[in-house]
């Protein structure tokens, strides 16, 4: 285990403090990261006239809670909650079953125009989203799918989405060794069957990540959503945080701030468990290019 | 009787099965990219030739005009250029030159370090709408907690967001911290890759740690510093969701950067002509990055260890 390791290399319990100088820089480097969420936090149960005070006190002496419940009210917050999971997850299940075939596929298949292919593909990891939203926004109209999800769950699922999980499956099917397919051959299997028997149960780190990355970036959208989706039932919770706003636009702090500790907070927590697993996912998006 | 069984099919031999299977595997994504991706790509280039509103609906082929027009008769166009050009400049060696430092101190084997760790990465995963809101809450001129926090040290801070200059140091200062996580554990990586030998030798020959990092940590990390930096430039160009949140395109224009003009051009004032080449002319910048990348990668190739 790793505490125990450095346990016995600092046997002496004071010895980390030969290194304060290092412990101070990385503590005041972190305030500008920390304070925010502990204002968020904080915020969450104060009222609206005592989220200005100052100096504040490090958590409110009277917590107020009805902020939680406020939120619920002024608008449908819970269905909008609900849309974000439903949505995040559908893009994610999406992304991952049509990334994982082409991804494998790319790096283990041998068809005629397969290099043709997935140039075009790895062409596409450059494009900004942003340059598409146009002549999209124009199919979803023509197709009457604005003011529902389908845009939002199929354009992510089928354009940008996949276009990454397909170049990081074909990266990660390209390292693994070959001879563990053969005996799936010998043993009369067929394409199909070695992937799904053989390759993709060993997949399951990349899918891993591939599913953190995807469900983070649909469930952090702001674009697509604000384009696609006009009805407050309809919303995703980035559009329903930036709502909390009164008839002039200046926000509600005391629901606003509550609503946004509601959206991060269970993401923070599931990060807390499963650090190391979330930040390698990240890392992934650095090996492309 | 023999004959009604079925005389066997010429069978296909297993790599023409294989190959099959492979035009299987892709089609779902090829035919969804092709849809959602290849022709919107065309069709941009395509409207970007058109004199589009959306609400009326009027439409005419107007040829080059657009590009025209953007180059010549919209100041608007080339101040967006301009914003997007400084938020690019301030934002990406302040985010380098930070997570260059950060991965420094998170590359020392101390106890705790994971925590810190964890903690600069933590704004990555949160939402930048949620980020975004939070910091307009800090921000705020006249009893937001910085200035709050600032008047108690005896200064009196600007109304950030609403004070020209101020407004795009803030929304640069928050991006970097939003983002600088992603580029402190690519850095830490590398780091981690740089032989332990190669410091060791340097130190035995008695040179500092500001030498080491400067003769010997810099260079080796180029091929990574390379990297970070066009995917950092890339995604500068992309900024949205803070401007929107933090400031939209103000103080007198000072924030307003081209990807919020496309959307301000094509869904507030219904263009979609107009915006449609100003999304061609972002296609074009972030193409030559990433060509210049390549070029720039494969120099770099001789000197990767």
């Amino acid at each position: 285990m790793r505490s125990s390791l450095s346990r016995a290399r600092f046997s002496n319990p004071f010895a980390w403090m030969r290194h304060w100088r290092a412990y101070l820089l990385m503590a005041l480097m972190s305030v500008p990261f920390l304070f925010p969420f502990w204002w968020m936090i904080s915020s969450s149960v104060k009222g609206l006239n005592d989220i200005f005070l100052f100096p504040p006190p490090l958590f409110p002496a009277n917590p107020n809670w009805s902020n939680f419940v406020e939120v619920f009210s002024y608008q449908p917050f819970a269905r909008q909650y609900a849309n974000s999971l439903f949505i995040s997850t559908v893009v994610t299940i999406g992304v991952l079953l049509i990334a994982s075939l082409s991804g494998y596929a790319y790096a283990r298949i041998a068809f005629r125009g397969r290099s043709a292919f997935f140039l075009l593909v790895l062409c596409a990891l450059m494009i900004p989203a942003e340059v598409t939203i146009i002549p999209n926004f124009r199919m979803m109209t023509a197709l009457n799918w604005i003011n529902t999800h389908v845009p939002l769950i199929i354009i992510p699922i089928f354009g940008a989405g996949s276009v990454f999980g397909t170049f990081m499956m074909r990266q990660f099917f390209l390292q693994l060794p070959r001879e563990i397919e053969e005996s799936g051959m010998l043993d009369g299997l067929n394409r199909f069957g070695i992937f799904t028997r053989i390759a993709l149960p060993l997949a399951r780190p990349a899918l891993g990540a591939l599913a953190v990355l995807t469900f983070l970036a649909s469930w952090n959208a702001y674009l697509e959503p604000l384009l696609y989706v006009n009805d407050l039932p309809l919303f995703t919770l980035p559009l329903a945080l930036a709502n909390f706003v009164d008839a002039y636009g200046t926000p509600l702090w005391h629901l606003q701030l509550a609503a946004t500790t509601l959206a991060v907070v269970p993401v923070l927590l599931v990060y807390v468990f499963a650090q190391r697993q979330i930040i390698d996912s990240f890392m992934q998006t650095g090996v492309k290019g | 009787m023999k004959t009604t069984l079925a005389p066997r099919r010429r069978g296909l031999t297993w790599a023409q099965k294989d190959s099959v299977w492979g035009y299987a595997f892709v089609t779902p994504q090829l035919i969804g990219f092709t849809v959602f991706v290849l022709i919107p790509i065309v069709s941009v280039f395509l409207f970007s030739l058109e004199s589009r509103n959306l609400l009326s609906g009027k439409v005419s082929f107007i040829g080059l005009d657009n590009y025209g027009t953007m180059a010549a008769r919209d100041p608007l166009f080339w101040k967006t250029v301009g914003n997007t050009l400084i938020f690019s400049a301030g934002l990406v060696p302040f985010n380098i030159a930070l997570a260059l430092l950060l991965a420094n101190m998170l590359a020392r084997a101390l106890a705790g370090i994971t925590f810190f760790r964890a903690v600069f990465f933590a704004p990555v995963i949160t939402a930048s709408v949620a980020w975004a809101i939070v910091w307009q809450f800090l921000l705020q001129g006249d009893r937001g907690p910085i200035n709050q926090l600032l008047a108690a040290l005896g200064i009196t801070g600007p109304d950030w967001l609403r004070t020209e200059g101020w407004a795009m140091a803030a929304v640069i200062f928050s991006r970097v911290i939003k983002t600088v996580g992603l580029n402190t554990v690519i850095f830490l990586a590398a780091l981690k890759n740089i032989p332990t030998e190669y410091v060791e030798a340097a130190q035995i020959d008695g040179a500092t740690r500001a030498q080491v990092f400067r003769r010997i940590t810099l260079p080796l990390l180029a091929p990574t510093t390379l990297l970070v930096t066009v995917i950092t430039v890339i995604g500068s160009l992309q900024v949205f969701d803070h401007i929107v949140m933090l400031t939209q395109g103000g103080p007198a224009n000072s924030t307003f950067v081209l990807v919020y003009y496309i959307y301000f051009q094509a869904f507030k004032v219904f263009e979609t002509g107009y915006a449609s080449s100003l999304a061609v002319v972002l296609f074009v910048i972030a193409l030559t990055l990433t060509l210049a990348q390549w070029a720039l990668r494969r120099r770099f190739v001789y000197n990767e260890v």
